[in-house]
C-alpha cells in the first residue's frame, strides 16, 4: 500500500515497491509514494538511510552504477520510467537533476546553461539565447553574471556556481527538478538564496529535495518523507511531520535523538 | 613536527655509529632527550644520503649535456641544420637526417594519435570495466611498452615489409618492388606501434581523471553516452590526451632500433619524395658518423654538433609537453578570475 495522505493534489511521480540493490546488499526496502505536482516534497532521514537512493532512482541515475539494481515502478505522469524500450536519456530530459557539489563544467557561464539544449539538438542561436537568459532569470543569477556570459563557471562563487547549475537543469524545461542536498556545501547566505529559490521553482516544477538539514526541510517543502535505515518510516504534510508525527522513529530523529 | 631542543649539526660520519649506539639501548630507558636526538640524527642521515644521490644525477646529467654543449656548439649553426652532408660526411650539415625525423615522426603521429586515443576510448568508456577481455587488452597494453625497441623493428620488417608491402607490390604493381622495400611509411608506421602504449596510457589516465560528477552533470541533462563522452570527458582530458602524445612524439623522435631494417638509409643523396622512399634520420645518422667515419677527427664536431641537435629536439618537445599540460589546466581551473 503506497503511503499516501496527500488528499486531491494531483500526482506528479507514483512509486510503487521500488527498491534498490547495491550487488547483494539493499539499499532501498520495497518503498511506496505518490509526489505530488508543483509541491517541494523533502527526503530526510539520517546519512545511508537510502534517501539519495530513492532520488537517484527518480531519474535512472542509478543505474550508472555498475552493481545497482533497481526493481519496482516508477511512473510519470503515469509512463512507467522503468518500462521496455524507454530510454534513459528521455527519463532525465522530463526530470532534471542538481547535485550535492556544484559540478559546472570547465566551459563559460553561458556554455553552461546552453549545453543541455545544444545536446538535445537546438541550433537557433536566438532561441538557445532567450532560454539561457530565461534560465538564469528563474535561478536569480542573471543581475549577477548578464555581464560576464563567456567567463569561466569556475570563477564563480560557490553560491553561484550552485545556482548556475540550477540554471543548467531548468534550461532544458524539466518537469520534475530533483536537487540531492544542494546548499549543504554553501555558507548561510548562499543556503538563503537557494531556499528562496526552490519557493519559487515550485509554483512551475514537482521538487523533490535531499537535505539533512530539517529546518531547511521545514523551511522549504510542502511535503516530508522520512527514511531510515533504507525504509520509508512516515509520509505526510510537512507541519504536520514536525509537529505530530505518528511514528516514534520519526519523532526521535526530527527532536534530534539520534541521527 | 618541530624540534624544540636545539643540538648542533654533528659532522659527517658521526651519526651513523652515534644512532646505532642510541639504538641499542632499551627503548624503555630512553630519555626524551636521546631519543629526540636519535630522530634528529636519523632525519640528517637519510638528508644527507638522499641528498647525495640527487646530487650525482644531476653532476652526471650536468656533465653529459655541458659536454655535448660545450663540444657541439663549435659546429652548431643555421648553415649546419640547412645543408646535407659533404665529402663522406666529413663536412656539411643535417638537413637530410633532420628532415627525415620530422617527416617520420610526423606521419607516426598522424598514425598513432587516431588509433591509440581511440583505444583509451574505448577501453575506459565502453569496454565492461573487468571483464577478462578489457584486462587482457590492457596488460597487452603494458606489455607492449615493455617490448624492446629491436623487435619492433623486426616486426616491422616482417609485417609491414614482408607482408603488407609485398602484398601490396603483388596486387597493385605486378610484382614491382615498390612497397615490399624499407620505406619511410612502415618505419612511420613501426614507430606508431611503440609508442602506441604512451599514448594508450596516457590518454586512460586524462579519462580517469575527469570527476565523476561532470559525467553525471552531462548525463543528468539527458546527454547521451557519446554526447557526454566527445562534449565533456574528452575535452576535459584533452591537456593528458596532448601530452601523452607528445611524449610519444618526443620518444619517436629519439629511437633508433625500430626503424634500423624498416627504412632509415645511411646516406641518401636527395630528401625522401614519397612514401615508399627511404629516409635519413638523426638518430641513425648519430650511429653513422660515431662508427662509419673514413676520417674520425674531421666527424667528432660534426658528431657532438648533431647529437646536440637531437637533444634540442626532444628537449623541446619534452619542454612543450609540460607548458602544454600547465597551460591547460589553468585554463581549466578557471584561473585568470
Amino acid at each position: 500500500m503506497p503511503m499516501s495522505t496527500t488528499g486531491d493534489a494531483k500526482m506528479k511521480m507514483e512509486v510503487r515497491d521500488l527498491q534498490v540493490y547495491y550487488g547483494s546488499k539493499r539499499a532501498l526496502a520495497p518503498v511506496s509514494i505518490d509526489l505530488p505536482e508543483k509541491n517541494v516534497t523533502a527526503l530526510i532521514g539520517p546519512s545511508g538511510c537510502g534517501k539519495s537512493t530513492f532520488l537517484r532512482s527518480l531519474n535512472r541515475m542509478n543505474e550508472l552504477i555498475p552493481s545497482c539494481r533497481v526493481m519496482g515502478d516508477v511512473r510519470l505522469d503515469g509512463d512507467a520510467i522503468y518500462g521496455p524500450g524507454i530510454d534513459p536519456v528521455v527519463v532525465r530530459r522530463r526530470i532534471g537533476m542538481v547535485f550535492q557539489r556544484s559540478n559546472p563544467f570547465p566551459k563559460s557561464i553561458f556554455e553552461n546553461v546552453a549545453y543541455g539544449l545544444r545536446i538535445g539538438g537546438i541550433k537557433d542561436r536566438g532561441e538557445i539565447a532567450g532560454r539561457v537568459e530565461k534560465a538564469l532569470r528563474q535561478s536569480a543569477l542573471w543581475d549577477e553574471v548578464k555581464d560576464r556570459l563567456a567567463d569561466n563557471a569556475l570563477g564563480l562563487s560557490g553560491g553561484q556556481q550552485q545556482r548556475l547549475c540550477i540554471a543548467r537543469a531548468l534550461a532544458v524545461e524539466p518537469e520534475v527538478l530533483l536537487m540531492d542536498e544542494p546548499a549543504s556545501a554553501l555558507d548561510p547566505i548562499a543556503t538563503a538564496h537557494i531556499e528562496e529559490l526552490i519557493d519559487e521553482l515550485a509554483s512551475t516544477y514537482t521538487v523533490v529535495i535531499v537535505t539533512h538539514n530539517m529546518q531547511q526541510a521545514a523551511r522549504v517543502s510542502d511535503w516530508t518523507a522520512f527514511f531510515y535505515m533504507g525504509d520509508l518510516v512516515e509520509f505526510d504534510r510537512t507541519n504536520s511531520i514536525f509537529t505530530k508525527p505518528t511514528q516514534a522513529k520519526t519523532e526521535d530523529y526530527i527532536t534530534g535523538r539520534f541521527g | 613536527m618541530s624540534q624544540v631542543v636545539a643540538f648542533p649539526t654533528p659532522p659527517p660520519g658521526g651519526p651513523p655509529a652515534l644512532s646505532q649506539g642510541a639504538q641499542g639501548q632499551a627503548r624503555g630507558a630512553e630519555s626524551p632527550f636521546v631519543r629526540q636526538v636519535r630522530n634528529r640524527l636519523g632525519d640528517l642521515a637519510l638528508a644527507i644520503s638522499t641528498g647525495s644521490a640527487m646530487a650525482l644525477v644531476l653532476l652526471i646529467l650536468f656533465v653529459v649535456i655541458g659536454d655535448v654543449i660545450i663540444h657541439g656548439s663549435a659546429r652548431f649553426s643555421l648553415r649546419f641544420i640547412t645543408s646535407a652532408p659533404e665529402q663522406g660526411m666529413t663536412a656539411g650539415g643535417i638537413f637530410p637526417a633532420l628532415f627525415g625525423t620530422v617527416a617520420m615522426v610526423v606521419l607516426m603521429t598522424l598514425a598513432v594519435v587516431p588509433v591509440g586515443v581511440a583505444t583509451a576510448i574505448y577501453l575506459h568508456e565502453y569496454a565492461p570495466a573487468g571483464s577478462p577481455v578489457t584486462r587482457a587488452v590492457r596488460i597487452a597494453v603494458n606489455n607492449l611498452a615493455g617490448v624492446p625497441s629491436i623487435v619492433f623493428g623486426l616486426f616491422g620488417l616482417g609485417f609491414f615489409i614482408q607482408f603488407v608491402g609485398a602484398g601490396m607490390d603483388r596486387i597493385f604493381m605486378g610484382g614491382q618492388k615498390v612497397f615490399g622495400q624499407p620505406a619511410l611509411l612502415w618505419a612511420a608506421l613501426t614507430m606508431a606501434i611503440l609508442t602506441m602504449p604512451v599514448v594508450i596510457v596516457a590518454t586512460e589516465e586524462a579519462l580517469r581523471s575527469v570527476p565523476r560528477e561532470l559525467r553525471e552533470a552531462s548525463l543528468a541533462l539527458g546527454a547521451t553516452k557519446f554526447q557526454t563522452v566527445f562534449r565533456v570527458v574528452v575535452p576535459q582530458g584533452l591537456p593528458g590526451i596532448l601530452t601523452g602524445t607528445i611524449l610519444a612524439i618526443s620518444r619517436g623522435a629519439g629511437e633508433v632500433a625500430p626503424i634500423l631494417f624498416t627504412g632509415v638509409a645511411y646516406f641518401l643523396p636527395r630528401l625522401p619524395a614519397t612514401l615508399h622512399d627511404q629516409f635519413m634520420h638523426l638518430g641513425n645518422h648519430v650511429y653513422v658518423l660515431s662508427t662509419q667515419s673514413p676520417d674520425v677527427d674531421a666527424t667528432k664536431p660534426l658528431l657532438y654538433a648533431t647529437v646536440l641537435v637531437l637533444l634540442i629536439l626532444t628537449f623541446v618537445l619534452n619542454l612543450s609537453a609540460v607548458v602544454v599540460r600547465s597551460r591547460m589546466r589553468k585554463r581549466f581551473a578557471g584561473a585568470g578570475h
